[in-house]
């Protein structure tokens, strides 16, 4: 009886032992082969869509209860790449479409201004197109010579490959480089975490996120403002687009719909963002 | 009879699989990085990488120098703050203090060993960075931020370790020294020190191995500029900022530069386990 | 030998030296800790521990990122312990020291001194990339595994070594196979030491951060499939501390963290403490 039942809890430990290896490699092996059983959509891409697109999905899940959006970060190129590969249903992209992109569908949700950051407390508050390049070039590196501080300019910029640094590269920088010595953050939530903490920094951010406790510095004295980008005097603007890997149907086409809608729409334009229709495309490079 | 053996046999066959399992993972990570990493080396050259000082890597440039230099500097400013700290409370808390103070001092150290690096890196940016900038220019964000606050993360398991090399010596070699008349701090320096040498350098390399390899912390304080520090006050990368702060952006040779960058602190970290690993078995023995 | 001190006063000023640095790394350690629990401790809430966060985390609690947490650990504890605790089985009982152990020992000490950030890239190029699992649950938790595997491999071994020869020599002489000697003799005694081990592992995945954020993604959303993205405490404080998103949200997250990490320690301790004294 004893032998018995001695046996039997060898075999039972045995049996567990082996079966949680068999089913653990079965997982792993057939996992390779499933389709990912998620509920709902994914977007990815663009860190500095991410946080008004983390809105989007709220609202739009409050709407429709059944119809699930994830928002992932990741930056712009990782979300066009997903995109393409089909890691995610919906890619969001804050600079224009690469040639080699184009095989995917766009769609221009909002536009979004670029603006440069000072500390509150720094004097200076207009800065020509010419002086914000050198500053990011690093020919100019006191903010004495703009008329502030006898202080060394702390350069903040985005890290290589970033929508917004692209963006930035083409409208302000040109075929000049950003300083190599410029410090380098990977958000634009965290590039105005360190303007807003040092008096003597200078960087670039969406639009849409300033606040109180940076200062927006007018640019060949044009305040960055909704009006002003509508109205084409401040240039710095690019677009939020969203892509996709066919036509959109389903959940996909639902959110793509609810966010050009009119009701999307206001909610873009509370954001801070620009509505998709108030600006024309192409308008950040016309002359 | 023959059954038992054949499933003894079966089990220790089993066993097996699953003890090569931690050397195939390994094995499958150094594949993957090396795989990844190494053909864009080929391609442009090992020295464009390591000997190059530009980064520009959407332009074809992909200089690593900076890295490694930020790298070594930032874990050399770490040795130099964790090092006098963990080897001082080392032989504080087993030479100069009573057992009660080490019994309850120890563990608290053990515990935080566990403090997550990024809350390590939080400090850094909410007092340490305001601090230097305030205090010593810059801005703030620096090889001495960075240096200060590995430091500190390193201090405990140099301080542990260290407490247990020295506890793990035989009596006799103190009671020896101080019977010859010599003080506390003679036999300290002259006896036990010398004896705890290599588990002592066990620990230090335990911690470089930390240091080295410390991401998030790092990216929060070290300011991640790509320019060579001219001071100890500038900004500086490392190789695994580097890594973690354009992962997000990866596609084509970018990304591989990336897993490039992966492959120098890989091999960086394999020498130092192969040293960790040689000076523990030399203490064994 | 001129010295311009006596061995005497030497001796003294070294000591106040030394006791001087101990107290201020004592006391550096202990700030940190005090620095985030000031701060932390009057935004937690009920509240705050049981809803989701909302608008990227600025208002609302961390509910998910608990989940998120507590779901990646228990995936990655039960695909890392059964393997861990069996090379360790193998390594005491199996074989004699050797070159073959040799080699394990070797590997798994290189493994667990590999940096994460490391395990990030090989997590997210291998699960998240080339076999589609995207950031998941999934990919998370297998990194992590891979990551805690020498933790739990090291002080199961240790454990299992503490277990006196002779518990084993009398299972033998009644007639016990290797096998059955291992797992009703020795691995029950071992229990408590390998669950230190086990529970250790909790304490560093809690914190760890790099190699979860390229692995498991950063999505706030309770998961509902091993395919769904998560993100934990730790990414989630992370995010929150970087991007200001909000400072007062990001201490509170950063001391549910450190209780967390601290009681689980502490538990540790306890559990290792019992343990040892059980066989000495």
């Amino acid at each position: 009886m004893i032998i018995n039942d001695s046996k039997l809890k060898k075999k039972a430990q045995f049996f567990l032992f082996g079966i949680s290896f068999v089913v653990y490699f079965s997982i792993l092996c057939l996992s390779c082969y499933l389709k990912p059983a998620q509920k709902g959509i994914t977007i990815a891409g663009s860190t500095s869509i991410q946080p008004f697109a983390d809105q989007w999905a709220e609202v739009f899940m409050s709407r429709f209860p059944e119809k699930v959006v994830n928002v992932q970060g990741g930056g712009s190129s990782a979300g066009v790449q997903a995109a393409i590969t089909g890691a995610s249903q919906i890619g969001m992209s804050s600079r224009e479409l690469k040639p080699e992109e184009k095989v995917l569908t766009e769609f221009i949700v909002a536009w979004d201004g670029l603006v440069i950051i000072v500390h509150p407390s720094n004097p200076v508050d207009n800065l020509s197109l010419e002086e914000v390049r050198k500053i990011f070039a690093g020919e100019i590196i006191s903010w004495k010579e703009v008329g502030g501080f006898a202080k060394t300019i702390h350069v903040v910029t985005r890290e290589e490959g970033s929508g917004t640094r692209v963006a930035f590269q083409e409208m302000v920088m040109g075929q000049r480089r950003i300083t190599k010595k410029a410090i380098v953050q990977d958000s634009n939530g965290t590039v105005r975490e360190v303007v807003a903490n040092d008096p003597y920094a200078i960087g670039y951010i969406s639009l849409g996120l300033v606040e109180g406790r940076v200062k927006a510095i007018r640019l060949d004295g044009l305040e960055p403002s909704v009006e002003n980008i509508v109205e084409k005097k401040y240039r710095l603007v690019r677009p939020f687009i969203l892509v996709t890997n066919s036509v959109p149907h389903g959940i996909v086409q639902d959110f793509i719909q609810f966010i050009l809608s009119e009701e999307g729409q206001n909610l873009i334009q509370k954001q801070g963002l620009i509505p998709a229709r108030l600006v024309k495309k192409g308008q950040s490079k016309e002359e | 009879m023959r059954g038992k053996e054949n499933r003894e046999k079966l089990i220790q066959l089993f066993l097996l699989t699953i003890a090569l399992s931690a050397i195939s993972i390994l094995a499958l990570i150094s594949i993957f990085i090396f795989t990844e990493g190494l053909p864009i080396m080929f391609r442009h050259g090992f020295k464009k990488f390591l000997f190059s000082l530009d980064w520009y890597p959407s332009e074809g440039y992909f200089g690593l120098l900076p890295m490694i230099i930020g790298s070594l500097l930032v874990t050399a400013g770490a040795m130099v703050i964790g090092v006098p700290l963990g080897l001082a409370g080392a032989i504080y808390l087993t030479q100069f203090s009573s057992k009660k103070v080490r019994n309850l001092v120890k563990p608290m150290i053990e515990l935080l060993a566990g403090i997550p690096s990024v809350v390590y890196g939080f400090i850094g940016v909410v007092i340490l960075v305001p601090f230097v900038r305030e205090n010593f220019g810059g801005p703030g964000f620096s090889v001495f931020t960075a240096s200060i606050i590995l430091g500190i993360m390193i201090l405990p398991t140099i301080l542990s370790i260290s407490i247990d090399s020295l506890m793990a010596l035989p009596p006799s070699y103190r009671e020896g020294s101080i019977a010859l008349g010599a003080t506390q701090w003679q036999t300290v320096r002259m006896v036990l020190l010398p004896a705890a040498r290599s588990g002592i350098i066990a620990s230090l390399i335990l911690g470089l191995g930390r240091a080295v390899g410390e991401t998030m912390a790092v990216i929060m304080i070290a300011g991640n500029a790509t320019a060579l520090p001219r001071s100890i006050l500038d900004p500086v990368r490392t190789l695994t900022s580097n890594i973690a702060l354009e992962m997000g952006y990866v596609s084509g040779e970018h990304r591989q530069a990336l897993f490039a960058t992966g492959v120098i602190l890989f091999i960086i970290i394999m020498i130092l386990n192969t040293m960790a690993n040689l000076t523990s078995k030399r203490m064994a023995s | 030998m001129r010295w311009p001190l006596t061995p005497r006063q030497e001796q003294a000023i070294v000591r106040l030296l030394l006791l001087f640095l101990t107290a201020l790394s004592i006391f550096i350690l202990a700030f940190i800790i005090f620095f985030i629990l000031r701060h932390g401790l009057p935004v937690l809430s009920w509240e705050f521990l049981v809803r989701n966060p909302r608008e990227m985390g600025k208002e609302g609690g961390i509910f998910s990122t608990i989940i998120g947490t507590i779901v990646l650990i228990i995936l990655a504890l039960t695909l890392a312990t059964p393997l861990g605790v069996g090379t360790a089985i193998f390594l005491t009982e199996y074989t004699p020291e050797g070159r073959l152990t040799r080699i394990i020992r070797f590997g798994s000490e290189c493994l667990a001194g590999i940096p994460s950030i490391i395990f990030g890239l090989f997590g997210f190029i291998l699960f998240v990339t080339k076999l589609k699992f995207g950031w998941s649950i999934l990919s998370g938790s297998l990194t992590l595994a891979f990551m805690i595997l020498p933790t739990i491999i090291r002080t199961s071994e240790e454990a299992i070594k503490f277990v006196p020869q002779a518990y084993r020599e009398v299972s033998f002489s009644l007639g016990g196979t290797k096998w059955q000697t291992v797992s009703r003799v020795v691995l029950p005694s071992a229990l408590p030491g390998i669950a230190t081990g086990v529970i250790l592992s909790i304490g560093r995945s809690i914190g760890e951060t790099a190699a979860v954020i390229f692995t498991a993604g950063s999505a706030l959303r309770i998961p509902d499939s091993l395919f769904s993205s998560t993100r934990t405490m730790s990414v989630h404080f992370y995010i929150l501390a970087r991007e200001g998103i909000s400072l007062s949200k990001a201490y509170g997250t950063a001391a549910v963290l450190l209780i967390s990490i601290l009681s689980v320690n502490i538990f540790t301790y306890y559990l290792m403490n019992r343990f040892l004294r059980k066989y000495s």
